[in-house]
């Protein structure tokens, strides 16, 4: 039993059984990706930067129901709103101050008409602060962005609802 | 005039040595953080340049531009030439390195002797800059380096004497040519795996960098420098690096003598080889980086003084009686 270890130890058996093993490693595929260049996949659930969707009408989806204001944990929404011309109510302003916001999801969950969503983004960082509080335009602007993505998240996520 | 002319030779010659040497160190890096992350299946340095290869350059601008920040304690003369020393000591070194049939900037007759000298030299720089931190981390980091360093010179320097007793020359191109039927390597497989981890103890490589342990010292005598300073003991440490793999080549594995004396082997030029040699060594350091965990303090100085030292005298006495017996002592 001695002899085999000293033997082991004279000729670095371990050693040379890990060099060999490292040698091997290098030329397996690499489990990292390029990442500026190369995303990993997200989940459909993935909640990234909000986004407020619009019927394919055009027609904006909030009714101004202030479901989300009410639920959201961090206070972050802000939702006032008026009866327009036609007699519908809608929203007049919807901020999101994004520094509040501690992306639970509450307010994409509460929503009874799908218009409040969190999208797959989540590369939205800013150079000052006052480029995080969202305002409406911003967000209609980025549920026009990502309406096919978020359509196709909502779709697939549909069953586990 | 005459003078002059001569200067601008040497120094022409010195540029045509130095340029070459300290890019190949910038490259050196970038295969050293490259092969370590492929080991661990990352990718490495890889957006700088084709492959990542501007990598050290981009990391050598920026520590250009970065302050160089001299603690107030410090002895500040000796603060500032300890990364100067230790750069310029682990440049000046290849002055001997042949790397070809007469490829050599200073053919001298004590060529192993000046190479091992300025790398003992090389601890003072460690010592200065520890000592001159004022600092406990960077002191108990420096002392640390130098017992290293000085108890891995020794079985080095007995590795060398097993090599000369088989050439009988301390030229470093003489050692090359003596290799020609045979390289030292087969004959003394032994005390080049022994060269080999002294050499990686020498140099301040994992398993063996214990003196910049970042668990216990943060980072050993380079903690109190930044900017240039700390890049210039950066430089000197993978040029100290590169030359242990470029003396690894000559001393056992032929230097600039091509593996196979063959028709289409014989026209790649030596350089190329010696070149050649030196990567692959380099890439077994670098392998040998990602596969082993750090030495205890103890257990580092038990390997140095309790086995290498005895193996290496053994193998000098194994070495000579057998030339002694064979009668194929060299002569001089």
């Amino acid at each position: 039993m001695k002899i085999t270890r000293f033997l082991k130890l004279i000729f670095m058996t371990d050693f040379i059984g890990g060099l060999l093993i490292a040698i091997k490693e290098l030329f397996k595929p690499k489990k990292t990706i390029n990442y500026p260049f190369e995303k990993g996949k997200i989940s459909p659930r993935y909640r990234g930067e909000h986004a407020l969707r619009r019927y394919p009408n055009g027609e904006e989806r909030c009714i101004a129901c202030k479901l989300c204001e009410a639920v959201c944990p961090a206070q972050a929404i802000t939702i006032e709103s008026s009866e327009r011309a036609d007699g519908s109510r809608k929203t007049t302003r919807y901020d999101i101050d994004m520094m509040k916001c501690i992306y639970c999801g509450l307010c994409e969950e509460s929503c009874p008409v799908d218009a409040i969503v969190q999208g797959p983004n989540f590369e939205f960082s800013t150079e000052t602060r006052e480029e995080l509080y969202y305002t409406k335009e911003k967000l209609l602007d980025n549920g026009d962005r990502w309406e096919n993505i978020l359509a196709a998240n909502i779709k697939s996520d549909n069953p586990y609802r | 005039m005459e003078y002059i002319n001569i200067i601008f030779l040497e120094v022409y010659k010195i540029l045509f040595l130095l340029v070459p040497v300290l890019v190949s160190v910038a490259m050196i890096v970038w295969l050293d953080r490259r092969v370590w992350a492929f080991v661990q299946k990352r990718q490495g340095p890889n957006v700088v340049g084709p492959f990542g290869l501007l990598q050290s350059l981009a990391d050598a601008l920026k520590y250009i531009f970065k302050e160089i920040i001299i603690p107030a304690s410090s002895n500040k003369v000796i603060f500032i030439l300890a990364p100067i020393i230790t750069m310029t000591l682990a440049l000046i070194a290849w002055a001997v390195i042949p790397f070809g049939e007469n490829h050599v900037l200073a053919n001298i007759n004590v060529g192993i002797l000046y190479i091992f000298a300025v790398s003992s030299l090389g601890v003072y720089g460690i010592i200065m800059g520890g000592w001159a931190s004022n600092s406990k981390y960077p002191f108990l980091g420096s002392i640390r380096s130098a017992a290293q360093m000085v108890s891995y010179e020794v079985s080095i320097g007995i590795i060398i004497i097993n090599v000369l007793l088989c050439v009988g020359s301390l030229n470093l191109s003489d050692i090359v040519m003596a290799q020609n039927d045979i390289w030292f390597v087969i004959p003394l497989f032994p005390m080049f795996v022994i060269f080999f981890i002294s050499a990686l103890a020498e140099t301040n490589r994992p398993p063996f960098d214990l003196p910049e342990a970042e668990a216990e010292l943060v980072a050993g005598y380079q903690t109190e420098y930044s900017g240039m300073m700390y890049a210039m003991f950066w430089l000197g440490e993978y040029a100290n690096i590169l030359l242990m793999c470029a003396l690894g080549s000559i001393l056992f594995l032929g230097g600039w003598l091509s593996p196979i004396d063959l028709y289409p082997f014989d026209l790649i030029p030596g350089a190329i080889w010696f070149i050649f040699k030196i990567l692959l060594l380099f890439i077994l350091f670098a392998l040998v980086k990602a596969i082993v965990p750090r030495y205890r303090y103890d257990q580092l100085m038990r390997l140095g003084w309790k086995i290498f030292l005895p193996l290496s005298l053994i193998y000098v006495v194994l070495t000579s009686s057998y030339l002694f017996y064979f009668n194929l002592l060299p002569t001089i």
